[in-house]
Order: structure tokens, then C-alpha cells, then sequence
């Protein structure tokens, strides 16, 4: 028979190791799903992981690659902080729309004067919209003790109501026509976020991922709040007793999620999407958290795992488009992906023994 | 009574009813869950996907029993999924009922694909006879259809068990103490597994409530965060089976005030007033926290934390 036995301490080459056998699980699960749905699975399979980097139309396909991983990145990496020392923010979408919400109506406020300032003080507005949105649940449990997961989350819910109502009412486009949906940013120069280097994909909010990752990992290894945050996350009771305040460490977590959350939201309203719209939600903000996992929580990791989240956006889009596999497939998809990773992180906290008899 | 723009209060409380019944299922599920130690996050991802199988099962056998059933089911066999990664494989609870959630919202709108648009089977009101013409008792008790007793029923019996029997006590002991459960000689790990698959059936037949009779039809994201809304109330409730019933009742009559405010045409905007139930579930939460007496006692003491026998 099969028993676990507890390792004294996370072994390191598991630790790398998991998420690459929880990659490769996944596409052969995901390959079975495929087959299920009645695709030939080397295809599928090939035609979301292969041809968007290495195809025909690797040159479109990589550019989309940033801009879907940008977002991403920025959100996980300031989840990963929280999920580090304990801090369940997992409603990262209701600020990725507020900070957005924040961002444009600032841009908007400004439309049509020009300037260099206008875009500056949309990411500011942005982060702290995100950040705003963020302290909600934050005080409420250094406060009252109130659950944060359930807090954040609910929240997401009130934020999409407050979308809609932007969208149809106070950021409307008065020369719209009467459609839902803001101004253009992207079309107004003084609070557009475009593309550094045409064609590349390579726009602000992607600059800000990769700040945030050197940052996130200087503040880990260099750092002592990165300490602190992780002493709370492996011994609460160490860390009271070396005088971390839990309550501090809430706040600074959840705020810099927030605020990230936010300017990831501002990015993408001001570039990719364009405009604040009804459905300008598109669930970045959940799916950070699986990009959070699969980077194990490490900076350097979720850049890899957000790029390769990014691609399985990318190569879904493809394709549906090419193979007809619903869109929803890639949700599950990815799904799907979180699960496995779960599952082979026994490996590294656990040793498997393979016993002959059974004990008396 | 020309309260709230001229709506019937009798007719109020017989909806308000109705609408809770989906979050009244799912929370009592999820209430034996924790009673056992176990902290599911997924609530959202089972109640959808009990939505989905529940709504396939209907239209392809005619029967809304069927559906129910198909439901409970569906929402069951992917609670397993949870109850294997944490219980076996010793996962973090927290991550993953997330996990749970994200592919349950997948995973449905993917089977639901070729069922937009489509009518199920209707769900007939439970004939009382002349009981249902007594005016306002009969409007509020004796129109409903049966899945509304049914949901009374489950509560009851959970606070029975619970309270009374053998199995109660077990699971209790499991839920406060596992280590002392084990040296009891409970199994520990198939209490939690077995309690784990009830909370998946009933946030299956909570799901499939909604896409059978409250909306009744499959869109994506139907459930739209009443599994978040059913893990509040089980705080709300601080465990305890008949305040679940409070507080969905609670809620649901938030949603029908809100719901028969937009369509009386109140001055408010439509978007505030369909936030009005996450914002005062979670000032409801707020308010329960704050009091610590009364929360920190009665949570279960093992609540989220995995189990594993070290010889």
C-alpha cells in the first residue's frame, strides 16, 4: 500500500519541478477533453501551444502574448504577496474595474485639452482606484475580523454593477448615439496607452508587469516587509512573537494587490480595450490567481506562468477560430491546470512509500 | 397595505420563498461541510454546475424530477474532485475550492453550449386544493412548488441529525477535533469525504433550482455569486442550521424588494439596486464578525485544516 510521509522541509527540486508535471498533466487531461468534444487532440493541443509562438502567424500571435500577459502578471504578482503571508484577496476583478473605472473617467474628465500630465495622473488614478476598492476588505478585517475571501469577493459583484451604471450613464459617450460604452481613449493621444514598438504588443501596462516583478522580488529576498510577509505566511505565531503586526501586513497586502489590480485595469482601458463598456470585465482578475499558483507565488515564476497563461488565451482564440473548439473550453482548460497543480504539490511537501504488507 | 409602490406583502413573502430557496440548499450543504472540518470554497463552481447537468437532464427526459436529481448529481461528482485533491492529496483548502469554482464556470457553460434559449420542463405547484385559496395564508404556504418544502424539509432534518443522532455527534467530533476523532477510531477522512458529497448535492439542487424554476433557463454564469452568498449565510448562521433559513429568507427578500423595485420603476438606478444584496450580505457579515463571542464560538475548531494520520 501507498503512505505519505511528511518531508521535514518543501523539497526544492519538487518545488521547481510541479508545476512543469502539472503543465504536462493538463494537456493530457485537456487532450482527453478535446478528444471528448469530438477534436483530434494533437491538433487542439498543437494549435494552442505550438503555432502562436512558432507558426505561420507567430508574428501576430506574439505581440497578443504581451498583452494578455501584462495584466496577468500585474495582478498575480500582487496577489502573490497576500496568498504568501495568508491574505486571501481573490477579488482582484472588482479592482481591475475600478481602478479602470478611476483611470478613465480622469481621462475622460480632461477629453478633449491636451497634455503630458493627462496620462500620468490616470495611472495614479487608476492604482488608487484599485487600491480604494482593495481597503474595503482590508479594514473590514483588521476591524471587525471580517472574512476577507468572502468580503473581496462580493465585492466583484458590486463592481460590475457599477460598470454597467458607468457604462450607461455618468462616462457615456454623449456623442455615442445612445450606445453604452465611454469614449475612445485609445483615439484621444493625451490618455492613450498604444504600443511602444508597433506590432510588439509591448504597451505601458506590460512595462509596469515586468517593474512589478523586479520589484516584488527585491522586496522578497532584499527586504524586510518581504520577510515579514513571508515569516507570516510559514509561522503566525513567530512572526507575532518577532512584533509583525498582522493588521499592518493585511493592509500593505491588500493595498499593493489593490492598487496593482487598479493600474492593470487602467492599462487595459486606456489601451488594449479602449473604452469602458458593459462587458470590459474579462476575468484577468480570476484568472491571476491560477497565474499566481502555477508561478508558486515567486515573481520570477509568475512571469513564466503568466506568459504561459497568455498563450493559452492566444492559442484559444486560434483555435476556435481554426478548429471550432468553444471558447469555454480554454476556462475549463485552465481550470483544469489549477487542479493538477494542487494535486502534484503533494510531491513536495510529501514523500510516497510504497509498503509490501500492511502493518499490523 | 400599499407599502413599497403597491406591492402585495402576501405576495412578497410567498416569493421571497422562492427565491431563497437556491442559497438556502447550498448554505445548509455547506453548513455540514464545515460542521466536519471542511472549509469548500466551491460552492459557486458546484451550484453551477449543478444548474447545467440539472437543466440537461431535464430537457433531454422531460422531468423536472430527473433534473433534480441530474443536479444534485452533477454538482456531487465534482465535489468529489475537491474532496479527493484535499482529503487524499492534502491541498490547500483555500486554493482549492477556487480551483473548484473557476472550472465549475468553465466546465458548465462549456456542456451548455447547445441548451441556450431552450424552455425546460415546468416544475408544477404542489396541489393543496382549497388550502391554496385561503387568502394570504394560502398565497404565502400552499402555492408553492414541492422543492420549496423540500428545502424546509432538508433543513429540519440536518438540525435532527445534527442535534440528535449518532451521525451527528460524529461529524461534530470530526469538525472540532480530527486528531481526537482518529484516536477514537473514527474514519476521519471518509466523514469529511461523505460530507463534502451532501454539500455538493445540495448546491447541485440549489443550482438546479435556478435554472429549472427561478430563471428558467441556461445562460452562462446563471448563479451569478449565489454560491458566495451561501458560504456568507453559513457565517451569518454561525452554524447553526435554522438561522441558515433566517438568513436566506433574509436575502431573498432583499432580492424580491429589489427585483419588484425595478420593475415598479423606483427613482433609484437599476445597477444600484441589484448590488443592494452583495452590499448588505456583506454588512451582515461585518456585523456578525464584529461580535466575537458569539462567531469564534460556534465555528468548528478544525475548520480548513487538512488532516493526515502520522502513523
Amino acid at each position: 500500500m501507498l503512505i505519505l510521509e511528511k518531508r521535514p522541509s518543501p523539497s526544492r527540486f519538487w518545488q521547481g519541478a510541479t508545476p512543469v508535471l502539472a503543465v504536462a498533466l493538463t494537456m493530457i487531461a485537456g487532450g482527453v477533453m478535446f478528444a471528448i468534444l469530438g477534436k483530434n487532440p494533437f491538433e487542439a493541443i498543437r494549435t494552442i501551444f505550438w503555432d502562436p509562438v512558432f507558426g505561420e502567424f507567430a508574428w501576430y500571435f506574439r505581440g497578443q502574448l504581451l498583452v494578455k500577459a501584462g495584466p496577468l502578471i500585474l495582478i498575480a504578482v500582487g496577489l502573490s504577496l497576500g496568498f504568501r503571508a495568508g491574505i486571501w484577496n481573490i477579488g482582484a476583478e472588482g479592482q481591475y474595474i475600478m481602478g479602470a473605472i478611476f483611470g478613465a473617467a480622469v481621462g475622460l474628465a480632461f477629453y478633449p485639452a491636451s497634455g503630458w500630465f493627462i496620462f500620468p495622473l490616470m495611472v495614479l488614478a487608476g492604482g488608487f482606484g484599485g487600491w480604494l476598492w482593495a481597503m474595503i476588505p482590508a479594514i473590514l478585517r483588521t476591524k471587525f475580523r471580517t472574512n476577507e475571501i468572502l468580503v473581496s469577493l462580493l465585492l466583484v459583484y458590486v463592481a460590475q454593477s457599477i460598470l454597467s451604471s458607468m457604462a450607461l450613464g455618468a462616462l457615456r459617450n454623449p456623442e455615442g448615439g445612445g450606445f453604452p460604452g465611454s469614449r475612445n481613449l485609445s483615439q484621444y493621444p493625451a490618455a492613450a496607452n498604444p504600443e511602444i514598438i508597433a506590432g510588439s504588443g509591448m504597451h505601458w501596462g506590460v512595462v509596469a508587469a515586468f517593474i512589478a516583478v523586479i520589484a516584488a522580488y527585491v522586496l522578497l529576498q532584499r527586504h524586510i516587509l518581504g520577510f515579514h510577509i513571508r515569516l507570516a505566511g510559514q509561522a503566525p505565531r513567530a512572526a507575532r512573537f518577532a512584533g509583525v503586526s498582522p493588521d499592518r501586513l493585511v493592509v500593505l497586502c491588500m493595498g499593493i494587490s489593490g492598487a496593482l489590480a487598479g493600474l492593470a485595469g487602467l492599462f487595459e482601458v486606456s489601451g488594449p480595450a479602449g473604452q469602458i463598456s458593459i462587458d470590459f470585465a474579462s476575468g484577468y482578475g480570476f484568472t491571476a490567481i491560477i497565474v499566481a499558483f502555477l508561478g508558486r507565488l515567486n515573481p520570477l515564476g509568475i512571469l513564466l506562468a503568466g506568459l504561459l497563461m497568455a498563450l493559452t488565451y492566444v492559442g484559444g482564440d486560434n483555435a476556435s477560430t481554426n478548429l471550432g473548439l468553444p471558447s469555454a473550453s480554454i476556462q475549463a482548460f485552465q481550470g483544469m491546470l489549477l487542479f493538477f497543480l494542487l494535486a502534484v504539490d503533494l510531491l513536495s511537501n510529501y514523500r510516497i512509500k510504497f509498503l509490501l504488507k500492511e502493518r499490523a | 397595505m400599499e407599502l413599497f409602490g403597491g406591492i402585495n406583502p402576501a405576495v412578497l413573502i410567498a416569493s421571497l420563498m422562492v427565491a431563497a430557496v437556491p442559497i438556502l440548499l447550498a448554505a445548509i450543504g455547506e453548513l455540514v461541510v464545515e460542521k466536519a472540518g471542511v472549509l469548500n470554497l466551491g460552492v459557486e463552481g458546484m451550484m453551477i454546475m449543478g444548474a447545467i447537468c440539472g437543466f440537461v437532464a431535464a430537457v433531454e427526459s422531460g422531468s423536472p424530477l430527473v433534473g433534480f436529481i441530474g443536479g444534485a448529481l452533477g454538482a456531487a461528482a465534482l465535489s468529489l474532485i475537491f474532496a479527493f485533491l484535499t482529503q487524499v492529496l492534502l491541498a490547500n483548502q483555500v486554493a482549492t475550492g477556487l480551483a473548484l469554482t473557476l472550472f465549475g464556470l468553465g466546465l458548465s457553460s462549456l456542456i451548455g453550449q447547445g441548451y441556450v434559449g431552450i424552455k425546460p420542463p415546468l416544475t408544477g405547484e404542489v396541489p393543496f386544493g382549497p388550502l391554496a385559496d385561503i387568502p394570504v395564508i394560502g398565497t404565502i404556504l400552499f402555492q408553492h412548488d414541492w422543492m420549496v418544502y423540500a428545502s424546509i424539509a432538508v433543513i429540519a432534518a440536518v438540525w435532527a441529525v445534527l442535534r440528535y443522532t449518532r451521525t451527528g455527534l460524529i461529524i461534530r467530533a470530526v469538525g472540532e477535533s480530527h486528531d481526537a476523532a482518529h484516536a477514537l477510531g473514527y474514519k476521519v477522512i471518509r466523514i469529511r469525504v461523505l460530507a463534502i458529497m451532501f454539500g455538493g448535492a445540495m448546491a447541485g439542487l440549489g443550482g438546479a433550482y435556478i435554472s429549472l424554476v427561478r430563471v428558467p433557463q441556461w445562460t452562462d454564469g446563471i448563479t451569478a455569486g449565489a454560491g458566495w452568498i451561501a458560504l456568507a449565510i453559513v457565517v451569518f448562521a454561525s452554524w447553526k442550521p435554522w438561522r441558515v433559513l433566517v438568513g436566506a429568507y433574509l436575502f431573498g427578500g432583499i432580492t424580491v424588494l429589489q427585483l419588484n423595485l425595478q420593475a415598479a420603476g423606483a427613482r433609484i438606478p437599476v445597477e444600484y439596486l441589484s448590488m443592494s444584496p452583495y452590499l448588505i450580505t456583506i454588512l451582515v457579515l461585518v456585523i456578525m464578525s464584529a461580535d466575537k463571542s458569539r462567531a469564534a464560538l460556534n465555528a468548528p475548531a478544525a475548520l480548513g485544516r487538512n488532516f493526515h494520520a502520522s502513523r
